[in-house]
């Protein structure tokens, strides 16, 4: 059985900025310890001789040429914010008071 | 499920019956049931109009979507893009094979004129400030998007139970999912709602769904089709691909949107032959002499319904009867496919899913006197639903210091030797084939408490993802033990996408030679409203 523990799921929903309820924190402990223990599996074959795959279908280059071309207007950029100031998104204080 | 338990269903549908006055509903069935391919000849001899057979659609959107539940909102503008297709025939403008052909398209796309929520909360009402590419293309071809369909929350599921604004129910049977993450694009299809429809496959949500509301569903080869646009789920598995009544319409649509996309940097750079062409090859007759066809040893058997083995052995004797050669094939580590899928994708997942911050689009949870990580934290508690959490978190495990190299980086190697297999049997066979999906459709909540049981009906369809290649899912009969349409998967060597059309097209003909017909005109008439 691989050791996730509550303090350990909230560890990594505080990564992942994610508020959880502390409810949510102990369903997900056990849901998450059954499902690292299945994927687990993976180690059976992954040996140090085999390469990893990150690609499916490795292409050459990809770079395409730089040419000016029309870009995202601010105003449709902006349209979708929950918070704009006519040219910039708006965001909540950033620093804490004690920076 | 009752209309309590799934809030917003049909909303979007009865807004649009009661914008209408003196509905047609339940006339012009002839058209709704009419394939893509035979619309677009009928609109190109002028006997039909796109503003009627667009209306046609809608009606019937309006007469069963509330008990269906495919789409998440309707194209206001659907009637006016169609009348604007027919002045321009009228006109003698030339126009594209599909131009006029009402389409149906997958809410993970983002549609300048629509909302695109990927079935989640945190993006509800949100209208992208761009088209996808697959998306510009559609409008390029002069066809009519009706509307967005469901889907599970960002793509993540097998039934649709996971869309923030209630599932999609199965045509065939209401009580049951309609596949997912794609089934709302798949119902529709499969409800007449829609003749093609473009949906989304990053570990089966094309071909699982297609399997179990007997529609046809291709992933095509990973980066033959454009992903700008997509909302990204796992980007290294995603996959757009069209999705329809017949083999020859899924072709047509896979024509309009794939090729390469400079906005895409995983495109293909090379020209793609003609689907269509491929998929008329295979009606000609005697396709399917001589081809290899692969029976993947790993993908039947244990976990597998009784009648989804029988109708797939049936199937397997109708193709060599037409002169197919069947062999066996052994891919070992198909096995280990749905663990090493359910590694890379949370991983990918938990980074792409990062941008929802709350910042540039969607959702916005203030939190009085709280700091931007306070207000992110809320947010996303809020706007994510159960399963988007727990791949995130998954996924942060997967990824985090200690136990990248045990899990994620494990996952990838299992990615080579899956790589490998197919490789193995490509030696051996032209195409493989095996189910689509395990079962037929399953109730709703049979596997929603258990998300590993969930999973693993995505057992048939995540190889192709892993090693990119392209994949088919077509209709090859009803379970005998429920009278629920059953699924043949069909692979291909990357790049060879057009094999697949080939054999389709001819399977499918053998098919329907059997039943006397399309295997749809089976399913039970919906009630209409």
């Amino acid at each position: 059985m691989s050791e996730i523990t509550p303090e350990a799921v909230a560890r990594l929903a505080s990564l992942a900025r994610i508020a959880l309820t502390e409810a949510e924190i102990e369903q997900l402990t056990g849901e998450l310890s059954a499902i690292v223990d299945s994927v687990a599996k993976v180690q059976e074959v992954a040996t140090p001789e085999v390469p990893a795959t990150s690609h499916p279908i490795p292409l050459a280059g990809g770079l395409r040429a730089d040419e000016p071309g029309v870009t995202l207007p601010t105003e449709q950029a902006l349209a979708g914010a929950p918070d704009h100031d006519g040219s910039r998104f708006r965001v909540t204080a950033i620093l804490g008071e004690e920076q | 499920m009752s209309a309590a338990a799934t809030p917003g269903a049909g909303s979007a549908a009865e807004s649009y019956a009661a914008s209408r006055t003196g509905s047609t509903a339940g006339s012009n069935s002839d058209l709704t049931r009419t394939s893509a391919a035979d619309l677009a000849a009928l609109l190109t001899a002028g006997e039909v109009s796109s503003v009627e057979v667009t209306r046609a659609h809608l009606d019937r959107i309006a007469a069963v979507d509330g008990d269906v539940h495919a789409f998440l909102h309707i194209n206001a503008a659907a009637i006016d893009t169609a009348a604007q297709v027919d002045a321009d025939r009228a006109a003698g403008v030339a126009l594209p094979a599909l131009a006029g052909v009402p389409i149906a398209i997958k809410d993970v796309l983002c549609t300048l004129d629509m909302p695109s929520t990927s079935g989640s909360k945190i993006l509800e009402g949100w209208i992208p400030p761009y088209d996808a590419t697959v998306v510009a293309r559609l409008r390029a071809a002069r066809m009519v998007p009706l509307g967005k369909t469901n889907m599970d929350e960002f793509a993540m599921g097998s039934s649709t139970e996971h869309s923030a604004y209630g599932p999609t129910k199965n045509p065939w049977d209401l009580t049951r999912i309609p596949g997912g993450s794609g089934g709302g694009s798949a119902a529709a299809v499969a409800a007449f709602e829609a003749p093609v429809a473009l949906g989304s496959d990053t570990g089966g949500s094309i071909r699982q769904p297609a399997a179990v509301t007997g529609s046809v569903g291709v992933k095509p080869t990973y980066g033959g089709v454009s992903r700008y646009g997509a909302i990204a789920l796992a980007s290294s598995l995603d996959q757009v691909g069209p999705v329809s009544r017949s083999v020859l319409d899924a072709a047509l649509v896979h024509d309009v949107i794939g090729g390469h996309d400079p906005r895409d940097a995983t495109s293909i750079p090379d020209a793609w032959p003609s689907m269509a062409a491929a998929a008329r090859a295979g009606q000609s007759g005697d396709a399917l002499k001589g081809v290899r066809v692969g029976v993947v040893k790993q993908l039947e058997g244990e976990g597998f319904q009784a009648g989804v083995k029988s109708v797939y052995h049936e199937t397997l004797e109708l193709m060599a009867a037409a002169g197919a050669e069947i062999v066996e094939v052994s891919a070992p580590h198909f096995e280990y496919a749905v663990a090493a899928y359910y590694l890379i994708l949370p991983a990918e997942a938990s980074s792409n899913l990062a941008k929802f911050d709350s910042v540039r689009f969607g959702l916005r949870t203030e939190v009085p006197g709280g700091t931007v990580e306070d207000v992110m934290g809320a947010t996303r508690e809020a706007g994510f639903g159960p399963e988007v959490k727990r791949r995130i978190i998954l996924g942060t495990y997967a990824l985090s210091a200690g136990y990248y190299d045990a899990y994620y980086g494990s996952a990838q190697k299992v990615r080579t030797l899956i790589q490998r297999d197919f490789a193995a049997c490509f030696e051996q066979a032209d195409i493989l084939v095996s189910p689509s999906a395990p079962t037929t459709a399953f109730k709703f909540g049979e596997k929603l408490a258990d998300p590993l049981a969930m999973y693993l009906n995505d057992v048939t369809t995540i190889p192709a993802n892993l090693a990119g290649v392209p994949g088919m899912g077509l209709p090859m009969g009803l379970a005998p033990e429920d009278g629920l349409p059953v699924g043949l998967q069909l692979m291909a060597p990357a790049r060879e996408d057009a094999r697949l059309y080939t054999a389709g097209a001819a399977i499918e003909q053998l098919l329907e030679a059997k039943w006397g017909g399309p295997l749809w005109a089976k399913a039970p008439e919906l009630r209409t409203r």
